[in-house]
């Protein structure tokens, strides 16, 4: 079934009744030296053909490996009934439906979305989800900016490498002055992060568990940003939540998360889900949508979209921010997978994908020249220095169909032979022991 | 209802002088056009203003307005009872829905006269 919007007749139509000729008259205003001289656009396929095409494309990709690879993004069992559910035709949808007295199975969705994650990280409110992690902890930082007043904050070196050039990129033009406190082995400098703290700071950025794996209790560094008036922003891997100190609990004012690993398939990159969180005190320097529960004339439940008032339809060029929109389907699945695993099952998923990195990190450690980076806990992922380059050793193995992990050498030049390595609870013992051996055998 | 002993601003905002310092808040006219106010973000005590320049906002139901200050000065009181209850300035714009005190450091200039003002809010309808 061909695709075509207007029919010749319609065209002829609307052109009428807004009194232009043609088509080329109505776009006369743009210059000819601003047109594409041609689109060239290949001739048009079957449905048939056009399947092959992709087929083939996606053929490519190579799904068989055992991979150790996380760094923020991770392969944990998704159960078959999110993919069900989630495909029903009333949620099934490329946009966000938000008009409450037509879209209250939606609404209600976002509202339970939003509060599934606030118990998860301890917070108070959460908006419906921005785009991704990087963009959750860019809107984090410009809440606190907005905020405070001030335009200087501390990222820890600790923190996604992928997220800390989002942050440079997004603020690059704002005028705003980030600092990187540099890590050491893995670990945030706490003297250093206090040492460079000042009355001027906007927001303390920190990760939990962080970018190479540890585990790090932030309580005194929250306190000492609080009692000069900064801000505290955790970005957190949510699965690991249900089992560590929740950034509430260490006096974090915003905890923001990528959200993939709560139900999404990786899917080569995305569509993936930003999570934002934060204490009541905030909820006005929140971006984005945030669902509402209210009652209706008639007492009866109803959910809608609340404190729009931050928005761009209302505030204009004093909005929030500019985005306007969710990713509604990628949180609805997130709500579903985490209804379906429940408070126990999530905690499981945790436990055993934790099981499987210390008897990992047991394995590889005991290997003659392969060590810890550092001797900080960790959940399911860790760093271990190999005697050569991580990226020598990850192609090696690659041509075992083997991905041994993260090597960090993109990120962190200084450390060429570091690997992060991660499991879940997908790994099998016999693939640690492979890798193990396979990591042995190249010494 | 424009009470013929206040200063006032075609940003309809209202001032108090006495003595140094002046009482602010938003005329009668300005909270019927905003309709139920829900919340008002206003400075912190200590806070320096200019006057025509930005002193905070308030949000209603239905809109997100700017407030702009009729006096340059520093804050020395702020209406915390807005807090809790945004819903004075719609009962009682010209009292207990004051919104800050100001210690004025410069003279206001181009302040309007009630029928000035009234002018003003007859032509914004």
């Amino acid at each position: 079934m061909p695709y075509i919007p207007h029919t010749p007749e319609e065209v002829r139509e609307m052109l009428e009744s807004i009194g232009v000729s043609s088509v080329e008259e109505l776009f006369a205003d743009i210059p000819q030296t601003l047109r594409p001289a041609s689109f060239d656009l290949p001739p048009g396929m079957t449905e048939m053909a056009v399947r092959a095409r992709l087929e083939a494309l996606a053929a490519k990709n190579r799904i068989d490996f055992i991979s150790f690879l996380g760094a923020g993004f991770y392969d944990h069992y998704v159960p078959a009934a999110v993919d069900a559910l989630v495909m029903r035709g009333e949620f099934y949808t490329a946009y966000t439906p938000y008009q409450a007295e037509a879209s209250q199975g939606t609404l209600q969705a976002i509202f339970e979305f939003q509060t599934a994650v606030c118990r998860l990280f301890g917070m108070d409110v959460a908006n419906a989800s921005v785009y991704d992690g990087g963009t959750a902890i860019y809107e984090a930082l410009m809440m606190a900016v907005r905020h405070t007043k001030r335009r200087k904050a501390l990222i820890c070196g600790t923190v996604s490498p992928i997220y800390r050039t989002m942050l440079a990129t997004f603020t690059e033009k704002l005028g705003l002055s980030l600092t990187t406190v540099p890590h050491v082995r893995g670990l945030t400098d706490f003297a250093a992060f206090e040492a460079a703290l000042d009355s001027e700071c906007a927001a303390v950025v920190v990760a939990s568990p962080n970018f190479f794996g540890s585990i790090q209790d932030y309580t005194a560094l929250f306190a000492k940003a609080k009692s000069l008036g900064a801000l505290s922003i955790t970005s957190a891997y949510p699965v690991m939540q249900s089992v560590l100190a929740t950034p509430r609990s260490m006096g974090a004012d915003i905890c923001v998360a990528e959200g993939q690993s709560l139900g999404l398939p990786l899917s080569f990159g995305g569509p993936y889900l930003g999570i934002m969180t934060c204490v009541k005190e905030l909820v006005r320097q929140m971006p984005g949508r945030i669902a509402g529960r209210t009652t209706d004339g008639n007492g009866r439940t109803g959910y809608v979209l609340t404190l729009q008032a931050r928005e761009q339809h209302i505030r204009r060029q004093k909005a929030t921010s500019n985005i306007c929109s969710n990713q509604a389907l990628c949180a609805l699945r997130v709500l579903i997978h985490l209804c379906l695993l429940g408070d126990e099952g999530l905690r499981r998923q945790a436990l055993h994908s934790m099981e499987k990195a210390h008897y990992a990190a047991r394995r590889l450690s005991a290997i003659p020249g392969v060590r810890l980076l550092n001797d900080a806990p960790f959940a399911n992922e860790f760093t271990i220095l190999l005697p050569g380059t991580a990226l020598e050793s990850c192609s090696n193995l690659m041509r075992w169909q083997y991905i041994p992990g993260f090597p960090l050498t993109r990120y962190y030049p200084e450390l060429d032979n570091a690997l992060v390595v991660c499991c879940t609870e997908k790994h099998r013992t016999s693939d640690i022991d492979t890798l193990a051996d396979m990591i042995g055998a190249l010494q | 209802m424009i009470p013929g002993d206040l200063k006032y601003t075609t940003s309809h905002e209202w001032v108090r002088i006495e003595g140094g310092t002046a009482v602010v808040g938003i005329t009668d006219f300005a909270q019927e056009q905003l309709g139920d106010i829900t919340f008002v973000d206003l400075p912190a005590v200590g806070t320096n203003l200019t006057q025509g320049k930005e002193l905070g906002s308030i949000e209603s139901v239905k809109a997100a307005s700017d407030l702009y200050s009729p006096v340059t000065g520093e804050v020395v009181a702020v209406n915390d009872d807005l807090a809790s209850a945004p819903e004075l300035i719609n009962q009682e714009p010209y009292a207990r829905g004051w919104l800050v005190k100001v210690k004025i450091t410069a003279a206001p200039a181009n302040l309007l006269s009630a029928g000035d003002y009234e002018a003003v809010a007859t032509s914004d309808h």
